[in-house]
């Protein structure tokens, strides 16, 4: 994400769960991005914990979920369909990107610093919950809003 | 006298197995009979070399002297291979009439044994030996698993009896690589091969990734990442690990569980189950699980007490 050309100033924070430690001066979060080992059920274990402890007003278009793994079928133990369940009870975007693949890695990089600069403000005429509805339009139709 | 020929004898000293010690002094003739009385042989072989050192100060030992003590270590020790070999050849031929052994010095007192097996009616079968790897200095030999295993406890007794031991213990330590079956065994895996000084800093350490350089890159649980980076150096060290590709554990422990009840928790028996890891570089692997994120640090001491108790083959009982 960082050899991405941006205008604006970019910061990435790495975390292993949430809640962040709180001793630390942060600057504002714009965007969060959970990643989910498709191989790893205690990573998405992980990932459901780390949620709750995620203000409301994320989920208005500041987070999204990451899948990586898809690739190799055979060492998945988290179904497809429960990441599209848990995405969409977050009403979030789900993107699936082998991150082990550096073409892949490289698209899913521009298309977060892309989003990150719209959740940032940095795109004039858009907002996160703008883009937020833009992507849900065009969701897997047998998942119902409910 | 010169510090360098005590130093040299002190070596030699240390080089003779204790076994042949007396046969060595004996042979070599420089110390009396009374100095070698005063000398107390059960003491650990370090200080002891220390004593003999010093009688032979006391006698002005020349180079001269203790060139002629390495000429008879060597010719005690030659001759022992010797007599080794043929032993162990006689034992297997007399009891199977059929076989064929082939021997190879390796490095320094080592030796390579090929053995084909036959039976009293059998050509041996030249397709399916079994090797050994037999160090004289040491009470260890290595053995590949020939394919006829019925053979292995002969081939047990003909090592015990030839290297002039009373029993022969198999280790529960299997490896493909030999190399670092002698690294666990010989207790020389935790060399530092590197030449850095271990002294310098966890950051400097971390080579080549710019992940941790970039200041846009902020990490989170920066501490639990070195704690975790502390722990696993601490109990796996900075140097490669031995070569091994399985684990297997045993298990013959009651069933225990944090829910309560449930069938197999009422069992009053024991639950036989077996778990083996296998890897291509086992210890690599697990030495890497808790700075990956997918373990905790620190490591079960049943995973990480493989090359210090050396085993990897391991049975568990309740206690």
């Amino acid at each position: 994400m960082l050899k991405e050309d941006c205008a604006s100033t970019l910061k990435v924070h790495l975390a292993q769960s949430l809640p962040l430690p709180s001793n630390v001066n942060r600057p504002r979060i714009d965007l969060i991005v959970f990643v989910v080992n498709l191989h790893s059920k205690y990573s998405l274990q992980n990932v459901e914990e780390s949620l709750h402890h995620v203000d409301a007003t994320f989920f208005l278009g500041k987070v999204g979920f990451l899948a990586t793994g898809a690739g190799q079928d055979n060492h998945c133990s988290i179904h497809r369909n429960t990441v599209l369940r848990l995405a969409h009870t977050y009403r979030s975007p789900l993107f699936f990107c082998d991150l082990e693949v550096e073409g892949f890695r490289a698209t899913m990089a521009q298309r977060l610093v892309r989003m990150l600069q719209i959740c940032a403000g940095h795109v004039p005429g858009v907002s996160a919950l703008n883009l937020l509805s833009l992507m849900r339009s065009s969701e897997n139709p047998f998942l119902e809003d409910v | 006298m010169d510090e360098t020929v005590a130093e040299f004898i002190k070596r030699t000293i240390l080089k003779i197995p204790m076994t042949k010690m007396m046969t060595v002094l004996k042979a070599w003739d420089f110390l009396s009979e009374n100095q070698l009385q005063t000398v107390n042989f059960r003491k650990r072989k370090e200080s002891l070399a220390q004593d003999l050192v010093l009688l032979c100060k006391e006698n002005g030992v020349s180079l001269n002297d203790a060139a002629l003590l390495d000429i008879i270590c060597e010719d005690i020790d030659l001759s022992d291979m010797e007599q080794f070999k043929s032993s162990f050849k006689k034992i297997l031929q007399r009891a199977l009439k059929n076989v064929t052994v082939t021997f190879r010095d390796a490095e320094e007192n080592a030796i390579w044994i090929r053995i084909a097996w036959g039976t009293q009616y059998r050509k041996p079968n030249q397709y399916k030996p079994a090797y050994v790897m037999y160090y004289s200095q040491t009470p260890y030999a290595f053995i590949s698993s020939s394919q006829l295993r019925s053979n292995t406890p002969l081939l047990c007794q003909a090592l015990t009896i030839a290297s002039k031991h009373h029993q022969i213990v198999k280790m529960d330590l299997r490896s493909r690589y030999l190399d670092s079956l002698k690294a666990i065994v010989f207790k020389q895996y935790n060399q530092n091969f590197e030449t850095h000084n271990s002294a310098t800093p966890l950051q400097e350490r971390r080579l080549g990734l710019d992940i941790n350089m970039d200041s846009r890159i902020i990490h989170e649980n920066r501490i639990e990442k070195d704690r975790v980076q502390r722990v696993t150096q601490e109990i796996f060290g900075d140097y490669s690990q031995p070569r091994l590709e399985f684990a297997q554990y045993k298990l013959e422990t009651k069933f225990k569980s944090d829910l309560n009840g449930g069938i197999l928790a009422e069992r009053e028996e024991p639950l036989r189950c077996l778990v083996k890891f296998s890897s291509p570089h086992l210890l690599e692997a697990l030495k890497s699980l808790a700075p990956a994120g997918i373990a905790d640090a620190p490591l079960s001491p049943l995973l990480t007490c493989i090359p210090s108790k050396g085993m990897n083959y391991f049975k568990i009982k309740d206690k």
